[in-house]
This record gives C-alpha cells, sequence and structure tokens, in this order.
C-alpha cells in the first residue's frame, strides 16, 4: 500500500469511525430529554428508567465519539499537512467556535449525567438539553468546514497563493446549508432507527415488554420524521451538487455522456473504460428534470471533464445507489409506520412491523457511510475542490501504510468493545432498568 | 489582536497541564499506590474527576485549534516532524478517554474491570509522558526542516535525552498536581495522610527529573541554564516557584487549609510555564541550526487572527461561567452531602 493511499484510508477511517459516534452524541440527548420531559410530567418511574438507561449508551459513545474527535483534530495536520497550512486560516472558523460548542457540551453533559437528584429537576431537564442543542451546533459547524473543502468561498487564489482571506464568508460557503441540513436529518434518521431497531428486536423477544414498547415509541417518532423529510433534502443537496460539482453529479450518477433529456440511471455496473453503464435501467429525461426542473436540459456529463479531473466513478455511484436505495427503504417503513399511527391503530401490535424495523436498524448508518462516500471521493482528486489536489496535500512522511494498520486495529478493536458494552447493557435491563416487569 | 490569541493559546497550555494533568495524574497515582489501597483511591479519584474530566480536556483542543487556525506554519511543521510522538500520544489519549468510561458505564461489573483499569494506568503515564516529549522536542532545536533522511526527519527530533527527561518530569508533574488536588477530596485522615505522602513523592520525584532535564539539557548542548536565569522574569519566576515551594511543604507538613495548597501549587506550575516561555516570547519552536517558528512572524492574516480571537472571546463568555459552576457543583463538600 502506498503512502498517499494508506492516508487517505487512515483519513476515511477515522472520520467513518467518528461520525457514528457523533450522529449519537447529537441525536440520543434529544431522545433523553423526550423521556425525560415525559418523567417530570407524569411521574411514571419507566420514563425515568427509558432516561438512564439510554444516558449510560450515550455515555460510552460521547467519550469514544470525544477521543476520535480529538484524534481527528491531529491527524489533519498529521496526514495534509500541505493542505492544513493553507486552509486552517481560511476555513478555520467553523473549528474555532466548534471548539465552544463541544466544550459547552462537555460539561452539560457532567451536569446531567451525574446530576441526578442534585438539581432542580427543570434546571436537570435543561442541562441534557444543552447536550443535545450543543451537540447538534458542533455538527453543523464542522459540516460547513467540510463543504469549505467542496466549494471553497472566502479567499481570491493568485499564482498559488492564497489572498484575501475572510473566515466568515469561508464559513458560509455555498455548500453548507445543504450539507448541514442532510446531516443533521441523516444523523436523525440513523439514531431513531439503529434504536428503535434494538427495543423493537427486544420486544419481539418479549423481553420487558412494557419498557422496550414504551423505549421504542421516541426513537421511532423522530426516525419516521427524518426518513420522510430526507429525500426533501436530498434533492435540495443533489440540485446544489449539480450546481457546483458537476463532476462530483455525474459520478454519483453514472452519467457519461452529455446530451438533452438525460437519464436517471438505476442501478448498474458502471464501466469507466468503455464509458456506459452495464444493466443498469434508464428512466430517459428524469435526470434532466430531478436536476432542472424540466425534461430536456442536458446535464453536463464526465465527457465534458478532463480526464484527470474525474471522482472514481464506480465507487461514488455503488454509494450513491446504496444510500438513496436504503433511504427509500426507510421512507417506506416510516410511511408504514405513520399509516399505522394514523390510520390502523391494530398495526402497532403486530410483529411484522417490528420486525421491518429490526431489519432497518444499521440501515441509517450504512446510508450515513455510503452518503459521505460519495461526498469524500465524489470531490476526488481534489481535496479543496479545483484549488489544490489531494495527492498534493499529503504529509511528506513515509511508512504511513503502517500507521494505518495500527489505527484500523486500534478501530477495530474500540467497535468491538462498545458493541460488547452496549449488549451488556441491554442484557442487564432486567435487573437495572425494569425491575417491575420482569421478561416472559 | 494577535495578542488576545497568543493570551488565549498559553492560558490554554496552562489550564491543560493544571486540568488535564491533574486528570493524567489521577492514573499515574492509581498505577504507584499499593494493591490494597488501590480500589479506595479509585474511588475517590474518580468521585473528584467523573463530571468534570471530559472538560478538562477541551484545553487540549482549544490550544490544537487555535494552532492551526491562527499559525498553521508551526501546527504543520510540528505535526509532520513529530508525527510518531504524536501518534503515540493520540492512542494514549484513545486508550485513556474510553477506558475511563468503560470501566464505570460496563453494565457488569467482573474481570474486565481489571482490564479496563490497566489500560487506564498505563495509559495515563504513557499520554503525558508523550505530551512531555513533544513539548521538549518543542524547544530542543532539533527539528530540521531541512532534513531528507527518515531519521533525521521524523525520529531524531524527539528521541533525544532532552525531550525524553521532560517527558518524565512532566509525568511527575501529573502525579504530583493530582495528589496535591486528592488530599482535599478524602475525609478520613488516614487516607489524607497517604495522600499527603504521595504528594510529597511526586514532588520529590518532579525535583529528581527536573535536575536530570537541567543534565540532558546540558548533555544536549542546549543551554537551558542561561534560557532560565539570564532574564529577570525567569529569574523572578523561578523563585517564586522555589518559595512557593517551601510554603507549601511547611503547609503540608502542618495539615494546613487545603485551597491553599491547591492553589500554591497551581502558582508553582505557572512559574514553571512562565520561565520556560517568556524568555523565547514570540518564538514557540526552536529549529535546528537557531531558526524560530515565531507566534507574531507566522501568525495568519489579519482577518483570521481578528475572527479567531472573537471566537475565542465569544466562547470564553458561554464557556468559563458553566465551567465554574460545574466545578462548583460537584466540589467535595457537596459531594459528600449526597
Amino acid at each position: 500500500m502506498n503512502d498517499f493511499l494508506a492516508a487517505r484510508s487512515q483519513m476515511a477511517l477515522s472520520l467513518g469511525f467518528h461520525i457514528v459516534f457523533s450522529c449519537i452524541g447529537m441525536v440520543m440527548p434529544f431522545f433523553m430529554a423526550v423521556a425525560h420531559f415525559l418523567y417530570i410530567r407524569t411521574g411514571n418511574d419507566i420514563y425515568k428508567n427509558i432516561t438512564r438507561a439510554w444516558s449510560k449508551g450515550v455515555a460510552i459513545f460521547f467519550a469514544t465519539g470525544a477521543v476520535s474527535g480529538t484524534v481527528l483534530s491531529f491527524e489533519l495536520g498529521l496526514l495534509w499537512p500541505e493542505f492544513m497550512k493553507h486552509a486552517g486560516p481560511i476555513f478555520g472558523m467553523p473549528f474555532s467556535l466548534e471548539g465552544t460548542a463541544f466544550f459547552i457540551e462537555a460539561i452539560a453533559l457532567g451536569f446531567f449525567l451525574y446530576g441526578w437528584g442534585r438539581f432542580n429537576q427543570w434546571f436537570h431537564w435543561i442541562t441534557g438539553v444543552v447536550v443535545g442543542i450543543s451537540g447538534l451546533v458542533s455538527g453543523i459547524l464542522v459540516v460547513a468546514a467540510n463543504a469549505w473543502m467542496n466549494s471553497p468561498a472566502g479567499f481570491d487564489f493568485v499564482n498559488g497563493q492564497y489572498l484575501n482571506i475572510d473566515p466568515i464568508k469561508a464559513m458560509f460557503n455555498d455548500a453548507w446549508f445543504s450539507q448541514a441540513l442532510h446531516m443533521c436529518i441523516a444523523a436523525f434518521a440513523a439514531t431513531g432507527f439503529a434504536v428503535a431497531g434494538i427495543h423493537a428486536l427486544m420486544i419481539l423477544r418479549r423481553r420487558n415488554i412494557a419498557f422496550h414498547t414504551t423505549a421504542f415509541r421516541i426513537p421511532a417518532l423522530f426516525a419516521c420524521i427524518a426518513a420522510v423529510l430526507q429525500p426533501l433534502s436530498g434533492d435540495i443537496s443533489a440540485k446544489d451538487v449539480a450546481r457546483r460539482q458537476p463532476a462530483k453529479l455525474a459520478a454519483m450518477e453514472a452519467h457519461f455522456k452529455t446530451e438533452a433529456a438525460s437519464p436517471l440511471v438505476i442501478g448498474g455496473i458502471p464501466d469507466p473504460v468503455a464509458k456506459e453503464v452495464k444493466y443498469g435501467v434508464e428512466i430517459p429525461g428524469l435526470l434532466s428534470f430531478m436536476v432542472y426542473s424540466d425534461f430536456h436540459t442536458p446535464v453536463k456529463g464526465l465527457d465534458q471533464i478532463p480526464e484527470n479531473d474525474q471522482p472514481p466513478v464506480a465507487i461514488t455511484h455503488y454509494a450513491f445507489q446504496i444510500m438513496v436505495g436504503l433511504g427509500m427503504i426507510m421512507l417506506g417503513i416510516a410511511l408504514c409506520y405513520f399509516v399505522a399511527l394514523i390510520r390502523k391503530k391494530s398495526w402497532l401490535r403486530m410483529p411484522w412491523l417490528l420486525r421491518l424495523f429490526v431489519i432497518a436498524t444499521p440501515m441509517g448508518f450504512i446510508a450515513v457511510e455510503a452518503g459521505w462516500t460519495v461526498t469524500e471521493v465524489g470531490r476526488q482528486p481534489w481535496i479543496i475542490n479545483g484549488v489544490m489536489r489531494t495527492a498534493d496535500a499529503v504529509t511528506p512522511m513515509p511508512g504511513i501504510a503502517y500507521s494505518f494498520y495500527i489505527f484500523t486495529a486500534v478501530y477495530i478493536s474500540l467497535s468491538l468493545i462498545v458493541t460488547f458494552l452496549l449488549y451488556r447493557q441491554i442484557r442487564m435491563v432486567p435487573e437495572i432498568y425494569d425491575i417491575q416487569t420482569p421478561s416472559l | 489582536m494577535i495578542f488576545v490569541v497568543m493570551a488565549y493559546l498559553w492560558a490554554a497550555i496552562l489550564l491543560y497541564i493544571l486540568l488535564g494533568g491533574a486528570d493524567f495524574g489521577a492514573g499515574i497515582i492509581e498505577l504507584f499506590t499499593s494493591e490494597k489501597n488501590k480500589a479506595y483511591t479509585r474511588n475517590t479519584m474518580y468521585q473528584a474527576i467523573g463530571p468534570i474530566w471530559e472538560a478538562n480536556h477541551m484545553w487540549l483542543i482549544i490550544a490544537i485549534v487555535v494552532l492551526f487556525v491562527g499559525f498553521p506554519e508551526i501546527y504543520t511543521t510540528v505535526s509532520t516532524h513529530l508525527h510518531i510522538p504524536l501518534v503515540i500520544m493520540l492512542f494514549g489519549i484513545i486508550a485513556r478517554g474510553t477506558a475511563f468510561t468503560f470501566r464505570h458505564y460496563d453494565a457488569v461489573k467482573d474481570n474486565m474491570q481489571k482490564v479496563y483499569n490497566r489500560i487506564f494506568v498505563y495509559s495515563s503515564f504513557v499520554t503525558p509522558f508523550f505530551l512531555g516529549v513533544i513539548a521538549g522536542s518543542a524547544v530542543s532545536g532539533r527539528i530540521d526542516p531541512d532534513a531528507n533522511d527518515f531519521l533525521n526527519a521524523y525520529v531524531y527530533p524527539w528521541l533525544n535525552w532532552f525531550s525524553v527527561t521532560v517527558g518524565f518530569f512532566t509525568v511527575a508533574i501529573c502525579g504530583y498536581l493530582a495528589a496535591i488536588f486528592i488530599i482535599g477530596e478524602t475525609n478520613d485522615d488516614n487516607s489524607r495522610v497517604r495522600f499527603i505522602r504521595k504528594a510529597k513523592q511526586m514532588n520529590l520525584a518532579a525535583a529528581v527529573f527536573g535536575a536530570l532535564v537541567f543534565w540532558a539539557a546540558h548533555a544536549e548542548g542546549i543551554p537551558l541554564d542561561k534560557w532560565m536565569f539570564d532574564n529577570p522574569i525567569g529569574i523572578i519566576a523561578i523563585i517564586a516557584a522555589v518559595v512557593s515551594l517551601g510554603m507549601l511543604w511547611y503547609l503540608l507538613l502542618k495539615k494546613g487549609k487545603i485551597i491553599i495548597i491547591r492553589v500554591l501549587a497551581g502558582f508553582q506550575v505557572t512559574m514553571i510555564l512562565l520561565a520556560i516561555t517568556i524568555r523565547h516570547y514570540p518564538n514557540i519552536v526552536i529549529l535546528k541550526g537557531g531558526r524560530y517558528l515565531s507566534l507574531l512572524e507566522h501568525a495568519g492574516q489579519e482577518k483570521t487572527i481578528h475572527s479567531l480571537a472573537m471566537a475565542l472571546l465569544l466562547g470564553s463568555i458561554l464557556i468559563l461561567p458553566a465551567l465554574f459552576y460545574l466545578l462548583y457543583s460537584f466540589r467535595r463538600s457537596d459531594v459528600a452531602e449526597h
């Protein structure tokens, strides 16, 4: 493995690992806040137990997310010094603000986790909400920094020099809103389906049914609302990408040839050499419609982009298809759930509905990883779109492959331990959180 | 505005040494506690740092963000040439943070606790050690941006006696801060006496390694003694540190007020940091051949520094009151009530 590929793999691994924990860290506090609120209002202990059970999970995920985030702030310099030398002062604004948001989050989490029975209950509740809000703000700021790499703004690039730096303009670049919106909704959908799926599984196994049924409802509702909103936000994102990064859109859609009434390709195997997609389903004019809202305007294809400026088509296309496919499945489940809630109350007790949620447990996070792959691989060969190439940004230090192997081992072991801890939390529910209603 | 940013950078480093250091020290103390007292020490430490440990480590993030936004050339030079110790330190941070949380939040308390404990104490040693190595290397004058071979470019900048002794010195300081801190966190006289003894041992270790740092500097041709003693502020800071150390020992023996003891220890470490940094101001990294990376010359453009300063000021308005309230709410007298 050469050093450049190793550096890219290590960065992808670190971000792919961190993204899961940060999604959970920013969404779970909202689920807890709802349960906590219901406890304070109703005095029903089951809500308190749910809040406490979730907060244990959050502590584990938050700590893992915090350390993996710390690692990332160093890895930017360790792996991409040439990039950070120039980009740091331009896109650093969201990071400096994120430092504050993250700090507030850590303080509020200290109050929340250790505050049971110590403070006024509404103060305690608010600290939990602050954890969620500051987590969400952190997420938005970090995504704004990533958006700058896709849509560089706030400087003039003259003869290889970065002049007239304006960090505020850089932060509010063209892509920040659509990317942040898409990421936040994705976080709610992914975390919601993951948590709801685990509780659904426990209900199907007839363990602590009252506890798990109550716990299931909160994430399920959040997840389903997010799943319905996500295609709309995806549409905003796609139109935005088409305008700013035609190469990325062409790779996502495996759209090789610029032509009137550009077709939408579903599935299929892109062949970059023959410049065609095999076995895909083509719907004529639909891509044009999705990008320009009319069926005839041609969408820029890869044939209009110089060969050495093209992203890897196959990976981008597959990742995009996976993301959209899973998004559609989650949308379907969400619609079923809403029908059940509004029209067919009897469905709520049907095992098949719960089974759908069990199947959907990992889907949100797979979609998040796929979407992340689309935005990062789809930007290649650029690290700053159109300004700096990724290959020019990498560290001169040799032997990064070894560092990548060790990081891989560390992150795999951490994932295993976190899974193991989560399994233990769930197994201990009857003993710690739900003593009244024993398993059947 | 550049001076605001510099002040924040210095304050973040200082607070990381004091708060993060005491936090690391908790693990170091646990490592050097006899088997039969380990559980008690661990619980006392946990009570004291549980709610605040995440916040203690935020100072490192603040410092690193200030560096990469405001002083990108300094950040990238250091992260390129000190890549290896930085990565080891990062593994230490991962291992320590997760082991600390896992051992508390594992729903089943079984033999896994031993695994978490072991990871926690060893990483509590390794992480500050490499932080010290990195800090030592930054001023050792061994970083050579023009080096072409692997050893000179990526290994010798940090693998030298000076950096290594600074590493051990840092570990001892962390243990010392933690021991001083924990004296005030215990209620019974027996453990108080034990922690006072621990504080003295750690203080002696710091003194020994401090002397070794001077020896190593001499051996490596680094004019450390000159840096410390050829300017009035440095001399005053060192005298202040020595005087406060004397007062601290006196108070430890006389069972003085813990708050004064803590302030003295904090003051002492502040003076040491001041003495080290003031001499080279505004230079922060000393490169091979007497070249420097300066906070003034290698700062980002004016608008960047301006918005960074604004972000820091805004941040401290939000953070500091909340942080003080957190520390206040979970102080020992309050913990004891619950």
